[in-house]
């Protein structure tokens, strides 16, 4: 199975969370064990266009009971013979090779999954940005001759693009060290506020500098925070940003 | 069972609620990190190759860039 591996490096992989939370999109064929008419691999294909029943494989690393996964959507993209092209996106943790497995059993002929590419993984896609392992020895090499870090860039980028889908809250500067000493996010703080935050919903927590402060579970809604001018609107969960980065512009044990 | 929009193509929007400016003595653009700093607080978006595990090609990486750590963000089967 090949394409999108998001890596993340040294002090990036706390964000490896927020990826491992979000939507993934795959290119898969999947092989019939009969023949069958074009129309109705597409009407099947529809059908599974819903929230599924998954019991995770044998071979998985989590607990087998059965859970339920949203499908985006599928779509076809061309059939050859008893091979099927489709396009899928789907929730964090949907086992495709289970996926093509059900559509056999609906369809009645049996099938499974031949080939899979992973054309999504949340923000990083199968793009102009996806490098290969080679592209990767090859750009660090010549990077270590020259010096530039324009050839870094080729190949590396900043953690925070992997948080893309994750809804953001900006914060003033004052605001940001007691964050990264794990402090919950106060309504002064917040300057401007994504839409589609849900209280309990995973947002991020950046500088007007766009850096990453830390991944935090919002305690209220994007209107509701708009409003707010004090309490508590989100916990920190994760921080991502070094101590210190910031001054320190609160004083501990004050009254 | 109708095709729903994917967290990828929901548009979010920013709200603004108070207006202030930021410090350039303190941080920094994360495209301008140093390099040292660019490279740990990095992520590659990797085309996997086939064969291999997701975990085993985490650690290429790590070796080729000559890294202590590195994660991986969701296993592709080999």
């Amino acid at each position: 199975m090949t394409g999108v591996l998001p890596i993340a490096l040294e002090e990036s992989r706390k964000v490896v969370q927020a990826l491992l939370l979000s939507g993934k999109e795959y290119v898969c064929l999947m092989r019939l064990h009969r023949e069958a008419k074009e129309e109705q691999v597409k009407e099947v294909l529809k059908e599974f266009e819903d929230t599924i029943y998954q019991r995770p494989p044998v071979r998985a690393s989590v607990k087998r009971r059965l859970r339920t996964r949203k499908i985006y959507h599928i779509d076809f993209l061309e059939m050859d013979g008893r091979n099927v092209l489709f396009k899928v996106g789907c929730e964090a943790g949907t086992y495709v090779r289970k996926l093509c497995f059900d559509i056999g059993e609906v369809m009645g002929c049996g099938a499974h999954m031949q080939e899979l590419r992973r054309t999504r993984a949340g923000s990083f896609a199968e793009n102009s940005d996806i490098v290969t392992l080679h592209d990767v020895a090859y750009w660090f090499m010549k990077w270590q001759e020259q010096r530039d870090d324009e050839i870094l860039r080729k190949f590396v980028q900043p953690m925070e693009n992997a948080l893309d889908l994750v809804p953001k809250i900006y914060i003033r500067d004052s605001a940001v060290d007691a964050i990264c000493h794990g402090a919950s996010l106060t309504a002064p703080g917040v300057l401007s506020i994504e839409t589609g935050i849900d209280s309990g919903s995973m947002i991020s927590v950046f500088t007007l500098k766009g850096e990453a402060v830390a991944l935090a579970k919002a305690a209220a809604s994007t209107e509701e925070i708009l409003e707010t001018e004090h309490g508590i609107v989100a916990q920190t969960m994760r921080v991502l940003m070094p101590r210190g980065t910031y001054p320190k512009r609160w004083r501990s044990g004050e009254t | 069972m109708a095709r729903t929009v994917a967290p990828w193509e929901i548009e979010l929007k920013l709200l603004v609620k108070a207006e202030d400016k930021t410090d350039p003595r303190y941080g920094c653009k994360p495209e301008e990190r140093p390099a040292e700093r660019y490279i740990k607080f990095g992520v590659i978006n990797l085309d996997k190759p086939a064969g291999p595990t997701s975990h085993e090609v985490a650690a290429w990486v790590k070796r080729i860039l000559k890294l202590q750590r590195v994660g991986h963000g969701g296993t592709l089967e080999a």
